[in-house]
């Protein structure tokens, strides 16, 4: 995370930012209709100027001759493994509404094959402590962030969250005075009373700590179906494996960056666990740095499990917060670069935009201008074909704006 | 990736089929040892057949092309402006970037228009042709301008268009759905090869007349219709115009998903079905966001930057756009040059130690990871500080500082036998490492196991100038 800043700045985002798209915008534009002069502008053979014909016309057609495109479709032995976060009363839990994801038949958004049978969906970032939030994040949530209960009240309340992600970074055996995994659970079970979404609860990183931590709290919400991020090649997967499955939650299959790793972690997880109960990480990082491999190792993963590979079919999550790491998005810069305000979210958009295009099923995120952009393009990624109005492009070339 | 072999797809290409078509005499007049490693370097696209003198000649002029059509891109190559000053775009080879490099990356176009007071106009040149951000070791540019007719008068346009090409030396897209507009800025710059925006279903005739008039690549347009897109192709075709853009329409609002639809499919038909028709380079147009009405610039600007940066994962090889705010240009140019690195490269440096400046026996001794970016970024930065520095580059197999922690591929025992490997204890006097705040969690263990003292720097190398000023003595 950034080092604090050192100035604050005035700029504010334009509320329609955070509100991209949502409302009707009645506002119209200048008039565009322009007056032409009559346009006197006959040639004259004379006038044009004398330049060599450079390539001659093979023939000259007097109409379009016609040649219909043929829709490029491929069929795909695989199918992506469709998984369910949250679960309601009905379902054994308390949560006011469950979410699935996953379920493609196609690669990302190739809604001329198939369409696209659960939008992606976004998680917003909670964290237990304090950390070092930039300051471009911090000004939409004013006093909010002071605890986790009414970070994760403000993140549902005021930006629609659908999901939220708790970081449990104060059990960290590095901090001072680290959390014990009974007051982790604790908070958890804060957490599930003060919002309704279903709840992703991640740990600090360090693999002991984090399985100890898990016991506590898959079975302080037994029957929730938490998202328990992560299970890692270093940790006792068998202990979590058989933890998730009994309390009944889902388990986050992380890897760095490495598909081999990524088949490795599945293949041992789905020795205990059925495989509606996993999802894989394959690691984010941020725009500028190492997004490309990030982006790539995604496809690919997509690509196979669709070709048949069932190692890798499970649904896919995205850090995207980690596109924070960049400086460009959080550091102040030579003013062309613009305000960091609008380049920050921007950044953490692009990352994640880019990743969506990859297969991405669920986002975990941080800035809401860009939790709102992601949302909203994916929905709009996930209609069906034939929203475009040709209508609409048509005068663009000659437009005033 | 259905596998399938298509006609200048570069998957069915072994190095043998291109070394049967050569001479085989090995006279290394192409500079390399022999026919074989010339061949070798074809396929691969390091080097162009025409490198090889004798089969330029006429005994192998049937090798020759031969060659050519099995080395022909699936997205054809098209050259936009003239002599020095042009710009290649398409001549993709494949459809996803891990089966092979994309070349050409996408050509970033800002707008002007003929309506735009002078101070204005040379405002925004300035602004696209100055544009530059200097990203590990590449600088970041914008390619084109735009020139639209907003008066739908000739000769304003043929005016701004003369101004613009004073201006600057940028190639061109001159914009304008009314063919006697376009002939007058055509007239304006004749030799220049501005391309041409656009054939519609309305102006196909003229515009064609144009394009072969005036030897000008042509953009034929058709939004979210590719049949009519198509059947321009194939009437262009038969005009004997060749040098061809696509445009099937931006919507950056409702019709978003037909959009990378329309990018999608016509890139797949070209790449994995071998639809030559379609094999042309795509125009993305995420300037059409401005025409959506806002409250705010800054609304359009994201927008336009948002739908800019999908386009440049689907496939576009040219976006015409109207914002010039670094804000939203600089995620997408550091995009742009993500997407376009060749993902054959490694991702790792060279492990070893690294002299910056003129060090000298009390100067800092820093360390950090053999991550590419980690590597180049952490250079620069100790560079930015104008002070001299060993930095040690750890084999960290590629990962970045947290990540190689975390995934014990940066250990205390890899960071003390490369303090070890080194020898920079012969350079220096004192016994003092900097290592990455990120990596903090082992310094007590490399402390150990070499012997020297271990300063904590920085979260973020950024901070290496700062650090050094109130820790380094």
């Amino acid at each position: 995370m950034p080092e604090r800043a050192e100035k604050d700045s005035q700029i504010k985002l334009p509320p329609e930012l955070l509100d991209l798209f949502t409302g009707v915008d009645d506002l119209e534009l200048e008039d565009v209709d322009i007056e032409v002069d009559e346009l006197e502008f006959a040639y004259q053979s004379g006038f044009l100027p004398a330049i060599k014909r450079m390539v001659a016309a093979k023939s000259r057609p007097k109409s379009l001759l016609d040649a219909p495109f043929a829709l490029p479709i491929q069929k795909y032995p695989g199918q992506i493994v469709e998984v369910t976060i949250g679960a309601t009363k009905s379902q054994g839990g308390t949560r006011g509404s469950s979410i699935t994801i996953g379920g493609e038949k196609s690669p990302a958004f190739y809604t001329f094959e198939n369409p696209t049978p659960n939008s992606p969906i976004i998680s917003l970032d909670v964290f237990d402590q304090k950390v070092p939030i930039p300051k471009a994040v911090r000004t939409n949530f004013n006093d909010a962030m002071e605890d986790p209960i009414s970070w994760a009240k403000f993140a549902v309340d005021k930006f629609g969250a659908q999901m939220i992600t708790l970081h449990l970074v104060s059990i960290d055996p590095l901090n001072p005075k680290p959390s014990t995994p009974a007051e982790a659970a604790k908070t958890v079970e804060d957490i599930l009373q003060a919002v309704d979404v279903p709840l992703v609860v991640g740990g600090c990183g360090d693999p002991q700590k984090d399985l100890a931590v898990f016991e506590k709290v898959t079975a302080a919400a037994e029957g929730e179906r938490l998202l328990i991020s992560t299970v890692t090649l270093d940790m006792d997967i068998e202990k979590s494996a058989k933890l998730i499955k009994k309390y009944g939650h889902v388990a986050l299959a992380f890897s760095p960056m490495d598909l081999n790793q990524a088949r490795e972690l599945n293949r041992r997880l789905l020795e205990y666990l059925p495989k509606e109960q996993i999802i894989m990480d394959t690691t984010t990082a941020a725009l500028g740095y190492g997004l490309d491999y990030a982006y790539t190792i995604m496809e690919r993963a997509r690509l196979a499990g669709l070709m048949g590979d069932p190692e890798l079919q499970q649904p896919m999550s995205s850090g995207t917060t980690n596109a924070w790491a960049a400086r460009e998005a959080w550091q102040k810069m030579d003013p062309q670069w613009g305000a960091r305000e609008l380049r920050g979210p921007l950044w953490e958009a692009v990352t994640g935009l880019t990743l969506l295009l990859a297969g991405v099923d669920l986002f975990m995120m941080l800035h809401p201008a860009a939790v709102r952009t992601l949302r909203n393009t994916a929905q709009r990624l996930a209609e069906k074909r034939g929203t475009a109005d040709a209508a609409k492009v048509a005068d663009w070339v000659s437009a005033k704006f | 990736m259905s596998g399938k072999e298509t006609k200048g797809g570069m998957k069915q290409l072994s190095p043998i089929d291109i070394y049967t078509l050569l001479p085989k005499t090995n006279c290394k007049e192409c500079g390399e040892d022999n026919c074989m490693a010339f061949a070798t370097k074809v396929v691969n696209r390091e080097v162009s057949i025409d490198q090889c003198p004798p089969l330029l000649t006429k005994k192998f002029e049937k090798n020759y092309l031969k060659l050519k059509d099995m080395l022909k891109p699936a997205v054809k190559e098209v050259t936009v402006g003239a002599d020095a000053t042009s710009i290649k775009v398409g001549g993709k080879l494949v459809m996803y970037r891990h089966e092979f490099t994309y070349f050409n990356p996408t050509a970033i176009a800002i707008d002007v228009t003929d309506e735009m007071p002078d101070e204005e106009l040379s405002e925004r040149l300035k602004k696209t042709q100055d544009f530059s951000y200097v990203y590990i070791g590449n600088e970041l540019k914008l390619q084109m301008v735009a020139v639209r007719s907003t008066s739908d008068d000739a000769e304003k346009f043929k005016a701004s268009v003369k101004k613009v090409a004073e201006l600057t030396k940028l190639p061109l897209i001159l914009c304008s759905n009314d063919s006697s507009v376009m002939e007058a800025g055509l007239m304006a710059i004749p030799k220049a090869r501005p391309l041409i925006y656009a054939a519609t279903k309305d102006n196909w005739k003229e515009m064609a007349e144009l394009a072969l008039m005036y030897n000008c690549p042509l953009a034929v347009s058709a939004p979210n219709d590719l049949d009519l897109l198509r059947s321009m192709v194939k009437t262009m075709k038969e005009y004997g115009i060749d040098d061809l853009v696509l445009d099937p329409g931006t919507f950056t609002g409702a019709g978003l998903g037909d959009t990378i639809n329309n990018f999608t499919m016509l890139r797949r038909a070209a790449c994995e079905m071998g639809d030559e028709m379609v094999g042309y380079p795509l125009i993305g147009t995420p300037i059409t966001a401005w025409t959506e009405p806002a409250k705010s610039p800054t609304v359009n600007a994201w927008t336009e930057a948002q739908v800019a940066s999908m386009l440049v994962t689907r496939f576009a090889d040219i976006l015409i756009m109207h914002g010039t705010e670094g804000w939203a240009l600089l995620p997408l140019t550091v995009l742009r040059q993500n997407i376009y690195t060749d993902p054959r490269k490694p991702v790792a440096v060279k492990p070893g130690l690294r002299i910056i400046g003129t060090p000298d026996e009390n100067s800092p001794v820093l360390m950090t990871s053999n991550f590419a970016l980690t590597y180049y970024t952490v250079e620069q930065d100790i560079e930015s500080t104008g002070k001299p520095a060993y930095l040690i580059v750890v084999d960290s197999e590629g990962t970045a500082i947290d990540s190689g922690v975390a995934g014990r591929k940066l250990t205390a025992e890899t960071v003390a036998d490369a303090i070890k490997e080194s020898k920079v204890e012969e350079k220096v006097k004192h016994r003092k490492v900097i290592i990455p705040g990120k990596a903090a969690r082992i310094s007590g263990e490399i402390e150990e196991l070499s012997n020297w003292e271990v300063l904590v720097g920085p979260q973020d190398s950024s901070g290496i100038a700062k650090f050094l000023q109130d820790k380094w003595k």
